[in-house]
């Protein structure tokens, strides 16, 4: 564990080598620098997290100040990294997830001019993320927390020839910045109150000096809510999110499983202790959770994209998270983290063979008949989106979604509404990945293969397949495992329901999904187009296709207006006020050069003429 | 004989003449000197005068050497003519 500062600065320092000579390096020695530094790390990483379940540290908690970054009237943030069981399970996913990504990239970028330069960004990108999960105060954790809002920035537009994809990173930032401004704000307030950002501290004297449910407690959590909220895509800044899609295929799966997206939901349960004091506040997590996993899933059966789909089912998945996290069922939240890591890294993954097998082509409805044509990404694809879907018992889906959506009835806070919400989740969940896999793997081959992965390529897929299924496994060690740090879900009486029940109407969900796929988008695929002959049926298709319509609102809202004052503004009022100044200044020295005559006698006699006024001025007062 | 120089200085636009009436201007200060001294019987006047003439010599060396390049450079000893730096 005396390690853990490697484990951040291995991929950092392969960042900064790569941007600054990649362009020296042959593409072998780049992947080696990107791949080996994410590998060295999870290796460490593993190491710690071995280390600290043989002998766990006192107060079940690790942490290493590494310097004094500002020391200024009282106010000393440290560079520190604080190991706790939350914290170990993120870097775990992180760098192990994030290091068959990049394995994966290695060969999926094997032909792109940018390669070096896409290594840096990603190696940049999982340095930031780890100081974001190993920061022991929120200032750190900032810096974390901007790190990965840059560099989505710069993956999103990583191919920024084609202003789509610059247009795509903006928006990505700019809708993000708006979370962040909101958690800035929190952080403020929680200085401002406790006088340190050390989370730890922060928590304890929250819970000692602030009464639960109290105004400033509550404004706290949503500001920090605010922020989570952005980052994660939920409910009202998940606009950016499907947009992301334009950046390479990797970076998505790298956003979606590993990095980014999931900062707030750990930032929800890093500071779990707040939002226990804030139950209007955990509330509104719960509602966001909810709202959002229904809106996303009904906007996934819908698109055409390949990877909107994905990006959707994403957006829907971290809804999960936020139920659990509003209803108290921390653990499940986490462990639902770690399961959805590996089957959306290895769905994104598994899109981004068939992208490059068919050249290029996004939209399912081009697709078909792939099963045999690619069988490894159809079985894994296939694997995964059981996973995702929650085929039961076997998948490590299935487990932690039951999870949560027994915790969304059972737990302290939570409501049957809830667990409707999750049901119906469900339902579409199953729904719309087998609406994905029969209309990609079955049917008619409609656009032929003309690319087959190689093994850098495929060897991440069946690790991360097989992960996918066995991590259900891990349920019961890793909840104990995660009560050291975070709160146990409080069972209530849950009338006329038991975990059992659930997990039945789970998986009779889950089949009555996949009956509804292979009805629609398999066996009577006329009955699809049947339905959108129906206007009412085709104009819902086409409000859940454009996201609910939020794009076209934020557009009316806030694109429009600003733009509008920009246009009456474009000579900014403000500014005449300095060019009147320098025009001014200009004008005198038109006039004054025109004295500069160059004429050596002209000078002479003005002397002579300055000399006497000055002389008569001085004899004749 | 100090407005006898000045006036030759600002009419005249050969160089060389310029540079006459400068020392014309130049001794007339002197001058005026010299007789300020006696007038108070003061030796003053006529060491004031030593460093008048000291400094015409190098001001003549040295404005010689200016009009010599500017001959060289130019071809003309015309002060009109020479405007290049005019605003």
């Amino acid at each position: 564990m005396t390690l853990l500062w490697l484990i951040v600065l291995l991929p950092l320092t392969s960042a900064l080598v790569l941007a600054v000579l990649g362009a020296h390096f042959s593409r072998k020695v780049v992947a080696g620098l990107g791949v080996g530094s994410i590998g060295v790390s999870s290796l460490i990483a593993m190491l710690a997290a071995i280390e600290f379940v043989d002998a766990p540290p006192t107060g079940h908690a690790y942490t290493q100040l590494l310097w004094t970054w500002i020391s200024v009237a009282g106010f000393q943030p440290h560079i520190g990294f604080y190991l706790d069981a939350l914290s170990l399970v993120m870097i775990f996913v992180i760098t192990f997830v994030g290091f068959w990504i990049h394995l994966y990239s290695a060969g999926f970028m094997m032909h792109d001019e940018g390669y070096s330069r896409f290594f840096a960004y990603m190696n940049l990108f999982v340095a930031s993320m780890l100081t974001l999960v190993l920061a022991d105060n929120l200032l750190v954790l900032y810096v974390g927390w901007e790190g990965v809002g840059l560099c989505s920035y710069l993956l999103i537009g990583f191919w920024y020839r084609d202003p789509a994809n610059g247009l795509a990173a903006r928006k990505a930032f700019i809708v993000t910045r708006v979370g962040d401004t909101a958690m800035l704000l929190g952080l403020f307030l929680l200085f401002t109150s406790f006088g340190t950002l050390q989370i730890q501290d922060l928590m304890h004297r929250a819970t000692e000096q602030w009464a639960v449910g109290s105004t400033i407690a509550v404004t706290a959590a949503l500001l920090l809510l605010g922020g989570a909220v952005g980052k994660s895509a939920q409910l009202p800044l998940q606009v950016w999110l499907p947009d992301a899609m334009a950046g390479p295929t990797p970076t998505s799966a790298l956003i979606h499983a590993a990095t980014m997206v999931t900062a707030g939901v750990y930032l929800v349960a890093r500071t779990h202790a707040l939002f226990e004091l804030a139950p209007a506040a955990q509330f509104a997590v719960a509602v966001t959770g909810a709202a959002t996993l229904l809106l996303a899933g009904c906007s996934a059966l819908t698109q055409h994209d390949i990877k909107r789909v994905l990006a959707y089912s994403t957006v829907s998945q971290i809804g999960y998270m936020f139920l659990a996290l509003g209803v108290g069922a921390w653990p499940a939240a986490i462990f639902h983290f770690l399961t959805h890591a590996f089957f959306k890294a290895l769905l994104f993954l598994g899109a981004g063979v068939i992208i490059e097998a068919l050249r290029d082509e996004h939209s399912i409805f081009r697709m078909g008949g792939l099963r045999t044509e690619l069988p490894v990404a159809f079985w894994t694809f296939l694997i995964a989106g059981c996973s995702l879907a929650g085929l039961p018992f076997i998948t490590a889906g299935f487990y932690s979604k039951d999870l949560i959506i027994w915790g969304a009835w059972a737990a302290a806070q939570g409501h049957p509404a809830f667990w409707i919400a999750g049901m119906l989740g469900a339902l579409l969940t199953s729904f719309y990945t087998f609406r994905l896999i029969f209309r990609v793997f079955f049917g008619p081959i409609q656009t032929p293969v003309s690319k087959r992965p190689g093994y850098a390529m495929t060897v991440p897929l069946v690790v991360l397949a097989f992960f996918a299924t066995v991590g259900g496994s891990v349920k019961e060690p890793l909840i104990k495992f995660l009560h050291s740090t975070l709160p146990p879900m409080i069972e209530t009486e849950a009338a006329g329901m038991t975990e059992t029940l659930s997990e039945v109407v789970a998986a009779l969900l889950f089949l009555s999904g996949l009956y509804f796929a292979y009805l629609i988008h398999l066996q009577r695929r006329e009955l699809a187009d049947g339905v959108l002959r129906n206007p009412a049926a085709r104009a819902i298709h086409a409000w859940w296709f454009a996201d609910w319509g939020f794009d076209w609102l934020y557009d009316k809202v806030f694109v429009q207006p600003v733009l509008w004052v920009a246009q009456v503004n474009k000579n900014d009022f403000i500014d005449a006020i300095y060019t009147g100044i320098a025009r001014l200044t200009e004008a005198m020295y038109r006039s004054l050069r025109l004295t500069q005559t160059g004429l050596v006698r002209w000078y002479a006699a003005s002397i002579a003429v300055g000399s006497v006024v000055f002389l008569a001025m001085v004899v004749f007062p | 004989m100090f407005s006898l120089g000045l006036i030759g200085l600002l009419v005249r636009r050969d160089l060389i003449l310029v540079l006459m009436s400068l020392e014309v201007m130049l001794n007339a200060a002197g001058l005026a000197f010299v007789v300020a001294g006696s007038r108070w019987q003061q030796a003053d006047g006529q060491i004031v005068f030593l460093f008048v003439l000291t400094m015409a010599a190098a001001e003549v060396s040295v404005g010689l050497a200016l009009v010599l390049q500017l001959y060289h450079q130019f071809k003309t000893l015309d002060a009109d003519a020479l405007s290049e730096m005019r605003g």
